[in-house]
């Protein structure tokens, strides 16, 4: 039965809607809208490669736009997974931090996507050219070491196990700063001579390791 | 009124509305239409269709060496392109050198030569015969391409200048001009653009100067009006819109070197055993190919060539 109200009649429609969801609590909204939007939005990358895969307007070598294509959106991501704590704690919106996670597995997805095309189209599968690729190239054995040390930490994000992992957990996850270093590194090395759009990343990277650095050191002190 | 008349004579046959579909009203009113339309919108249109890159050249023979392998795309070879004269994006050259000055060209020859001068492009080429040449183009990014060059070979060109018996190199030079080439604002590259070869390597009949691709005039961003191909190098070497050749005692000091001592050496002999530091170079993609295929030795061309680097190091002279 319903409480008789002070309220005029009318508006106990949206009161009732929005406030007296016991899970809708101000702070909670957010992620309702929040994670399918953002979910769309990180595919998009993937959609639009498609389609303009399917209208020829990759350009002349599409395998190469493919490879830089899902590399960048992968570089991306993690730095935007790397934004999400550092704007949490200057906004206080709390919500936000719901979508890491799906940007840390998209960052995955994107970087299995950029590792895929290398493996298909640049080395057909061939184990040896591989190992020789990633130990003579220094560029490469970056870049391969970075996608293997994001295996773990796509294992590890359920629920279950970050319960039971732990402390261990957040150590085992602090080899993100790792991975996105040696990231930035592997577009560093692998450009021929032109390095504005890769000296963009690292100063973001930068930016976001010093804000760390800076907020550890005025916690302790 | 005024679009009418003005755009009448350009209309392709194609365009002229027949008898049978005049009699049918409905369509001729829409074709009617779209060509107003077309009119209208088209000054942009027909500019880039009259521009010099459609222009067909005459009197082409076939020449020696042609490879019989698929040839890429007009379309691919005119819009995939390292000039970083203009950008260093390889989609941007086709849009940023379309309204670049090809007319009136000089090229100064000077150097080691009897006969040194300035010269005007026309009057360099007349003497010149144009063949057709279909040549690999293997770039030191591992991709490469079949392209049906238009063009002559250097040896007899260089011939007519009289090199003296001092000449040992021969030194290119681009154009330097930032207002029209974009690239040239940033410091990239130390311009103007520098090329160098050996003198048997420029005399060598393989050794092509350049006008034209496709039989047709060479399109502003594979770099006209005038431009080096030596099939049997990496493609940088093949130097674009040359200005000045200069006949040298010396081995000339080439932008790449200059960019990176480590990566790019004089000689830069396409050879699938030799690495470039951060890549490897034994495999390319052939622009229209989805997977890769090995690279030759010399680039294909080791018959005719390898005899030129008899016990040179090919690793140390890479």
């Amino acid at each position: 039965m319903v409480m008789p109200s002070k309220w005029p009649i009318y508006t106990t429609a949206w009161t009732c809607g929005a406030i007296s969801d016991p899970d809708m609590s101000a702070s909670r909204w957010p992620h309702y809208s929040l994670k399918p939007l953002v979910f769309l939005l990180c595919l998009l990358p993937l959609i639009a490669l498609i389609y303009s895969g399917f209208r020829d307007q990759l350009g002349a070598n599409p395998v190469e736009a493919i490879s830089q294509s899902t590399g960048s959106w992968t570089l991306r991501l993690l730095l935007l997974t790397l934004t999400v704590t550092p704007l949490r704690r200057i906004s206080g919106w709390s919500g936000i931090v719901r979508i890491r996670r799906m940007l840390g597995l998209f960052t995955f997805f994107y970087a299995c996507l950029h590792f895929l095309t290398y493996l298909i189209f640049d080395q057909s599968f061939d184990l040896q050219e591989i190992i020789k690729d990633v130990s003579k190239h220094p560029y490469v054995t970056v870049g391969f070491t970075a996608f293997l040390l994001l295996i773990p930490l796509a294992i590890t994000s359920t629920n279950n196990m970050i319960r039971r992992l732990g402390r261990r957990w957040r150590q085992l996850h602090q080899c993100v700063y790792i991975i996105a270093t040696l990231g930035v590194l592997h577009y560093l090395w692998l450009v021929k001579k032109d390095l504005r759009t890769p000296l963009i990343y690292a100063t973001l990277l930068l930016v976001l390791l010093i804000y760390r650095a800076w907020h550890r050191r005025r916690l302790s002190s | 009124m005024l679009i009418k008349s003005k755009n009448t004579g350009t209309l392709p046959a194609s365009e002229i509305t027949d008898h049978a579909l005049y009699l049918d009203r409905r369509r001729f009113i829409s074709t009617t239409a779209r060509t107003l339309v077309a009119a209208t919108l088209a000054p942009g249109l027909l500019a880039t269709r009259n521009t010099k890159a459609a222009i067909r050249l005459g009197n082409i023979r076939p020449g020696p060496y042609n490879t019989s392998e698929a040839r890429t795309s007009y379309k691919d070879i005119t819009r995939y392109n390292n000039f970083y004269e203009f950008s260093t994006e390889k989609d941007e050259p086709a849009r940023l050198a379309k309204n670049f000055r090809t007319t009136p060209w000089s090229v100064r020859i000077d150097g080691e030569v009897n006969r040194p001068g300035s010269y005007h492009l026309e009057d360099l080429l007349k003497p010149h015969p144009l063949e057709e040449r279909v040549y690999r183009l293997r770039c030191v990014e591992a991709w490469s391409m079949v392209i049906p060059w238009v063009g002559f070979p250097l040896a007899e060109f260089l011939k007519r200048f009289e090199p003296t018996s001092q000449a040992k190199y021969v030194e290119f030079t681009t154009l330097l001009d930032p207002e029209q080439m974009p690239g040239q604002r940033r410091h990239v590259l130390d311009w103007p653009y520098v090329e160098g070869l050996r003198m048997d390597e420029a005399m060598h009949p393989l050794t092509l100067l350049t006008v034209g691709l496709y039989g047709k005039v060479l399109p502003n961003q594979n770099g006209a009006p005038l431009r080096l191909v030596v099939p049997w190098k990496y493609g940088f070497k093949n130097i674009k819109s040359i200005v000045r050749i200069r006949l040298t005692r010396t081995q000339p000091l080439s932008t790449w070197m200059k960019a990176g001592p480590r990566e790019y050496g004089f000689y830069a002999n396409v050879n699938p055993q030799v690495d470039h530091p951060r890549w490897s170079q034994s495999r390319e993609r052939r622009i229209g190919d989805f997977f890769k295929r090995p690279t030759l030795m010399f680039n294909g061309y080791a018959e005719q060539v390898a005899h030129l680097y008899n016990g040179l190091d090919l690793r140390r002279n890479f």
